[in-house]
């Protein structure tokens, strides 16, 4: 009985001391308060949309599916992070580009088109090669011209929708073929919704590279210290310059289920303020935000937390609007916890109250 | 990291003073000739004296905001927040003036007050407890944006009627002008707050160049471990820096609300890449240390000067705006880069 205790115990402060406890806390808080707020809150129902196929739906399938798109994100900038001790904040901008240029190739010239001028899968393989250019654009600024990440990805961020509205000569194209909207949505006969699988998907991938490559090793070693990894033999500007073509990609898969949903775009509302909430859900998974270590399943939890979040504020009637606010305090409450000043201050105040208790005895 | 900047610092004061005058010097060149371009391209319209002082008028916000930007971009730091500032200072006003009926001089106070208190928190999170300013001002924009709905949701105009007088206020210019389409003769103007600009980029001017304070700015963007040394309170000044950029956004703000004279949640959108687009093409730099405030009114004056070219070339779409600001920025993004790595190897 004693001996079980202990391994009990030690299971715990085992778990306190892993990254995937900051998220894992957050959500079980998170889940709590919504327990007791409004139980109904985790009730699933199954039902059928229009097209006669099943769906569940419910508070947790919306966190599910437009969690996501944001996990598929939070892979690649957890990546960049890591890598370049900064965030791109032009993911939102560059999602809009890529749900353009799917909608422009599958519409080609006319907006209104009764079938598809291009298969989807070219429609996407466009997107990704076109994302990934604009990440390469970021990565070259990053890596070889030494600009601070956030300033040299805040160029996209502004010309991006632009160049996104620029692509479709400003019109709204919109996609009356019924196969498009199953990637946002629901493929018939499946209750789950897709971006769920697709999400599932990418993370399989991430999961393979990491484990067959050293693609992991070398970026964390080029965050840690860039110097020693050029003693070392790597090549920093290479790394860094990878990891913001490998965001390009998700961005790219993130676009595809933004446009899928809405068999359209709106280049000034898709994907608004996404980068915050993708460099959030990386903060909250516990990495650090100057780079170096990273815990990819820590960061996708995180970001099925954040969506979480997002949904009991809505719950709660925040308007869309105002949700910036409310987020922005958690990063604060966030990057002011992780700060190594306060975490300092932490530790020395634990000491002081351990020493003190000794004394006592 | 720590390695690239103590060789940049080897170099004595003189070379990083007459890196500023160097960019500063391009940086006036470089609106010149926009200017004589967009004569001689777009036909006499430029000529006209109130076709400056309307970009003036128009930018005065921007000049207010982009001055406290270039000082934290002195010092080694951003601040993205500021054109959230805006937004919020302007709403708040609105909903003060219209709504409360307000006082539109004691509506000053509290653009100061909203400015001050955005200062206060970056600057503490920035300074004291050592967060990057990029996320802390990010922070602070979304923040921002999210209290502006907060505040008021709809866009409306303020019909307050002091505010309406105040807002009507024009300084005439003596002996400039021009014959309107009337045959009359119109003279040139400018806003109150073309004035307020001015006053904000001398008084920054003077306290960079002739205080302690002021090159205490410097010293601490140029390398923070040596200004440690030489005594200065790093720490005090980085978190003046922002405070002083903050405070610069609310006085911005209100210079705004002035021009615009309503309140709107999509107000000032991008002006804080126009303000650090602007700091960036009047040659301060990104890395600290560098910098001026004269580089950063020729720099708003470079930047609306270009818009104007394209908005008058029939490229109105609102897209064309964006997509050349950012191109300006690319351009002398990378051209600083270049300056500094042939610096360091020099």
């Amino acid at each position: 009985m004693e001996n079980k205790k202990t391994s009990v115990s030690a299971f715990f402060s085992g778990l306190v001391r892993k990254q995937i406890f900051i998220p894992l806390a957050a959500l079980v808080i998170l889940a709590v308060f919504n327990l007791i707020a409004d139980p109904s809150f985790f009730k699933i129902t199954l039902g059928y949309n229009s097209a006669g196929s099943p769906v569940l739906s419910g508070y947790l399938m919306t966190i599910l599916d437009y969690g996501s798109e944001l996990a598929i994100l939070a892979i690649g900038m957890t990546l960049v992070t890591a890598a370049s001790g900064g965030q791109d904040i032009s993911v939102g901008a560059t999602i809009a580009i890529a749900g353009s240029v799917i909608l422009r190739v599958l519409c080609g010239t006319n907006s209104r088109p009764d079938e598809l001028q291009a298969p989807i899968i070219v429609a996407f393989l466009a997107a990704v090669v076109v994302s990934m250019l604009f990440g390469a654009f970021n990565g070259v600024l990053v890596a070889y011209f030494k600009i601070q990440p956030m300033v040299a990805t805040l160029i996209l961020f502004t010309a991006g929708r632009s160049i996104a509205a620029w692509i479709n000569n400003n019109e709204l194209p919109i996609v009356s073929d019924v196969k498009f909207t199953y990637f946002g949505g629901f493929i018939p006969g499946i209750p789950i919704p897709t971006p769920f699988f697709i999400a599932l998907a990418c993370i399989l991938i991430m999961a393979l590279i990491l484990k067959f490559t050293n693609l992991g090793l070398y970026t964390q070693s080029v965050g840690i210290n860039e110097s020693s990894s050029r003693l070392n033999g790597l090549n920093p500007e290479f790394i860094k310059f990878l990891s913001f073509v490998i965001l390009g990609v998700c961005v790219a898969v993130a676009g595809l289920i933004k446009v899928s949903r809405l068999s359209s775009i709106n280049y000034s509302v898709i994907a608004k303020d996404i980068e915050m909430d993708a460099i959030l859900a990386v903060a909250l998974g516990g990495n650090a935000l100057g780079g170096g270590k990273f815990n990819m399943a820590a960061s996708i939890l995180g970001a099925y937390v954040i969506q979480f979040l997002t949904t009991t504020l809505y719950k709660f009637n925040v308007q869309s609007d105002a949700l910036p606010a409310y987020k922005a305090v958690v990063v604060i409450l966030l990057v002011v916890m992780s700060a190594p000043v306060v975490r300092e201050k932490f530790a020395s105040l634990g000491k002081k109250m351990k020493s003190s208790t000794k004394e006592v005895q | 990291m720590a390695s690239e900047k103590k060789t940049a610092a080897k170099g004595s004061w003189f070379k990083n003073i007459s890196d500023t005058n160097l960019l500063l010097t391009i940086t006036i060149v470089v609106f010149f000739a926009m200017y004589i371009g967009a004569i001689v391209f777009q036909g006499a319209g430029f000529l006209k004296p109130q076709t400056f002082f309307n970009i003036l008028n128009a930018n005065a916000a921007l000049i207010i905001t982009a001055c406290g930007m270039s000082l934290v971009m002195i010092t080694g730091g951003i601040d993205i927040s500021v054109g959230g500032v805006v937004a919020l200072v302007s709403m708040s006003c609105a909903v003060f003036l219209d709504f409360q009926g307000g006082n539109p001089y004691v509506a000053i106070l509290l653009a100061i007050a909203i400015g001050l208190a955005f200062g206060l928190v970056q600057g503490f999170l920035v300074a004291y407890l050592d967060i990057q300013p990029f996320i802390v001002s990010l922070a602070g924009m979304f923040f921002a944006r999210g209290m502006t709905t907060i505040v008021h949701t709809n866009p409306f105009n303020v019909e307050n009627e002091a505010f309406v007088a105040l807002k009507g206020t024009r300084v005439i210019i003596p002996g400039m002008g021009s014959v309107n389409k009337l045959g009359k003769y119109v003279n040139a103007y400018v806003e109150i707050g073309v004035i307020v600009a001015l006053l904000v980029v001398i008084l920054m001017f003077i306290i960079l160049k002739w205080t302690k304070l002021g090159r205490a700015f410097y010293a601490v963007g140029g390398n923070t471990q040596s200004a440690l040394m030489l005594g200065i309170n790093v720490k005090r000044t980085k978190f003046l820096a922002h405070l002083i950029c903050s405070l610069l956004a609310g006085i911005g703000g209100y210079v705004y609300f002035l021009h615009v004279g309503s309140g709107s949640a999509s107000h000032a959108s991008g002006m804080e890449m126009n303000a650090i687009a602007s700091s960036i093409i009047g040659g301060t730099m990104l890395t600290g240390g560098v910098g001026n405030v004269i580089g950063t009114l020729f720099g708003v004056l470079s930047l609306s000067t270009i818009q104007n070219i394209v908005a008058s070339a029939g490229l109105d779409q609102a897209w064309w705006t964006g997509i050349t600001v950012a191109a300006m920025l690319c351009i002398f993004l990378v051209v600083q880069s270049v300056i500094m790595a042939r610096k360091k190897r020099a």
